[in-house]
């Protein structure tokens, strides 16, 4: 397998090294990108707060910063914690946002690896994370830790089941699970006899959006779905015993597997690399393709901020039977709606 | 022992270790969760031993006393202008208030009285400390349920209310400004209209917290039917100010026991609400902010001319007597007992506030609560850690 990037013709394993060093940028860019613009700027203009203005212009140099303070600090253990699962945890939390790259199309050969179920095995890899979560709360020995961490696992468990609904209905619409079929399905679809925008699913898998961004939102363990961290009672909870280095990878975990999110709404969703007006087959899209992916991530990005900075939290109870009672029916009379429609048209 | 005995004996232990053995199947392990002295919840070093069920709370005890202060005992070695310097540290977010029973009770034994013009900025002050107490609760209860962005707007327009009392009194949180008989100072030039723009964004707030919390579905299914206090048991454990009103007891000492302040000559309503639950106790306070800021515009309007301090003695010497002074505080009733016997300070001095009967109420509330609901009951009861550990 080899392909053409930038015009270079490039053997099997040149690839392969540049696809390693691509997904680890493609990791920490939009987990970067996510807490300066969105946690730094955005909620300090939210909350009406100064936010980071010293370090660096625009206070641009403040990620740097904060990177630095945690590496400053002491790696703790607890006494009594297992203390093989507690350093694993947090990598575990990390392995599973990079795995999840591996199956995102950013440009017709700019990709780290084609798989024929892409969706599917993105969506299984993604819920790796939820053992990291739990081994966390488990092996920290703290009361707060591991109640934390078994909120984490029924949570994660409970919107897993809706996010793999709502994309069962793009599956349907689309004819596969192969992430450029998904594409290209919205590329080459029309509207009513209109294809000049193509045909990007949001418009006809409205419900399937709405619902996966919510379950996204429960998946992230962000608020108003933030139980498992729930600061101001468990005081953190699985996360409560980590300080320094391991603290900041669930930290990156978690923005970066925000911004994975993010690129996979925007790909099922919105059309992923391609824009209408762009030949989504050139060999410029290999450059464009992942500016425009970055570009409608950011938007997904603002929406999943925009939720965190402005609702409160749910009860335990109150987020399972939100997603058992509500999501998942509504989940499944979209795939009905779905099919029936895909018959008639 | 007969043979009788030793069969029934023998019965009983067997039923004994059947009923253990039936039990240690049935029930879960519990565990004791310690809430505090340190946690984000507590608003300050309280400590409540929670004893769990899975996520089901069995039995909730407060623990208070971890930064007791004394003051009761240190203002019986301070003369009595200095206690004030004590009393303003109570409930140190609304500070101001604290300071007026206490004077009030001087003024009463002494057989004194502040001029109007004293009493109405007295009131109008008295006002804006309860304002900028209660919109730190208002940003405080939405964070702890999670939601961030009031607690920052609640942070913000506080600002505006402590300008305005530094302005007058030089002190933001510690103003020491009220004397017996009468005040320290007079307004500062400009300062009416500043403070009428200040409560104009206060209710701005009101507004702004209404439509980002009060509207919000998650914040009422958080809070609605959670907690609930019926209005005889607030009575018996001896709840007051808004977790009263909440609990549609129609109870206001500035309208039903009026002492020393202008309130009955104002208009103004006292809010109550009969649900008695974490919502009802929210809503009050957001009501008494708005009613507050009203109160302060018209003291501000029908604010007379005249001497801000009446006639007292340079070194002042309070008769032999008794006086018990309450005021309706921003925690709730805030009473002083103060006994004299003709000296400079007072020979036994007892305050009363609202957080430790409203900390007390906590056993009773707690049982078979989720644990979430723990955060959410401690935030609507409203307590401040220095109220309690005087």
């Amino acid at each position: 397998m080899s392909g053409t990037i930038l015009a270079l013709e490039l053997s099997y394993w040149q690839q392969s090294v540049l696809r390693s060093v691509a997904v680890l940028a493609a990791v920490l860019l939009p987990a970067g990108t996510f807490v300066y613009l969105f946690l730094f700027k955005m909620m300090s203009f939210m909350q009406s707060r100064l936010g980071p203005n010293e370090a660096g212009p625009y206070g641009s140099l403040q990620l740097l910063a904060e990177v630095g303070k945690f590496l400053q600090k002491e790696d703790i253990v607890p006494a009594k914690a297992d203390r093989k699962l507690f350093f694993i945890a947090p990598y575990i939390v990390v392995a599973s946002v990079l795995l999840v790259y591996v199956a995102i199309p950013f440009g017709p050969d700019a990709f780290f690896a084609d798989l024929d179920t892409g969706i599917f095995y993105i969506l299984a890899v993604s819920s790796i994370s939820i053992i990291g979560v739990l081994v966390a709360g488990w092996a920290s020995a703290n009361k707060y830790s591991l109640m934390g961490g078994l909120r984490a696992a029924g949570q994660l468990i409970a919107y897993e089941l809706p996010m793999v609904l709502a994309v069962i209905g793009v599956c349907i619409q689309a004819g596969s699970l192969n992430m450029f079929d998904i594409i290209r399905a919205q590329a080459e679809g029309e509207i009513f006899g209109f294809g000049a925008l193509g045909n990007p699913f949001i418009l006809t898998q409205l419900v399937g959006f709405a619902i996966f961004m919510v379950a996204t939102q429960a998946e992230l363990t962000q608020p108003p779905f933030d139980m498992p961290v729930a600061e101001s009672e468990l005081v953190t909870g699985y996360m409560t015993e980590y300080s320094g280095l391991r603290f900041l990878l669930f930290f990156i975990g978690e923005f970066a597997s925000a911004g994975a999110f993010a690129i996979i709404a925007s790909t099922l969703f919105l059309g992923g690399y391609y824009l209408p007006g762009l030949d989504m087959d050139a060999n410029y899209m290999n450059i464009v393709g992942p500016l425009v992916v970055l570009g409608k991530m950011m938007v997904v990005g603002f929406l999943i901020f925009w939720a965190r900075f402005t609702y409160p939290r749910f009860r335990e109870d109150q987020l399972q039977s939100f997603a058992w009672t509500v999501l998942i029916p509504i989940a499944l009379v979209n795939i009905f709606a779905t099919m029936v429609l895909k018959v008639v048209f | 022992m007969t043979a009788a005995l030793d069969r029934e004996q023998a019965r009983y232990v067997a039923a004994q270790a059947a009923d253990a053995r039936i039990n240690f199947e049935i029930e879960t392990e519990g565990m004791t969760l310690n809430l505090g002295p340190q946690h984000p919840a507590t608003h300050g070093t309280l400590r409540v031993v929670a004893k769990l069920d899975a996520e089901q709370v069995i039995s909730a005890e407060p623990i208070a006393g971890y930064m007791h202060r004394g003051y009761e005992k240190l203002s019986e070695v301070r003369t009595y202008p200095q206690v004030t310097t004590l009393v303003n540290r109570i409930d140190w977010l609304g500070s101001f208030a604290n300071e007026v029973p206490f004077i009030l009770a001087a003024e009463r034994l002494m057989d004194v009285e502040a001029p109007p013009r004293a009493q109405w900025i007295r009131t109008a002050l008295f006002e804006m400390s309860r304002i900028a107490n209660l919109v730190l609760f208002a940003g405080d209860t939405a964070l702890q349920l999670g939601g961030q962005t009031a607690a920052f707007y609640g942070f913000r327009d506080r600002e505006y209310v402590l300008n305005q009392i530094e302005a007058v009194t030089g002190g933001r949180f510690h103003p020491n400004f009220d004397r017996i008989g009468g005040l320290k100072d007079d307004l500062p030039k400009g300062w009416i209209a500043d403070t009428k723009l200040a409560m104009e964004k206060v209710r701005g707030f009101c507004d702004e917290i209404d439509e980002l919390v009060t509207g919000n579905e998650i914040f009422q299914a958080r809070t609605r039917g959670i907690g609930v206090i019926p209005g005889d048991v607030a009575m018996s454990y001896g709840l007051s100010g808004a977790n009263l009103r909440g609990s549609g007891v129609d109870f206001d000492l500035r309208r039903d026991a009026p002492s020393g302040m202008v309130h009955p000559e104002l208009d103004w309503t006292v809010h109550t609400h009969p649900d008695g639950d974490c919502f009802s106790r929210w809503w009050i306070r957001i009501q008494e902010i708005r009613e507050a800021s009203l109160m302060v515009d018209q003291c501000l309007d029908g604010l007379p001319s005249g001497p801000i301090m009446a006639k007292v003695p340079r070194i002042i010497k309070v008769p032999a007597g008794e006086a018990y002074v309450q005021t309706e505080n921003p925690l709730g009733a805030m009473g002083y007992y103060v006994v004299s016997k003709g000296d400079l300070g007072p020979f036994r001095l007892k305050i009363r506030s609202a957080s430790f009967n409203n900390v007390s109420i906590l056993p009773w509330v707690l049982r078979g609560v989720y644990v979430p609901d723990i955060v959410s009951i401690l935030a609507s009861l409203y307590f401040i850690l220095g109220d309690i550990d005087r």
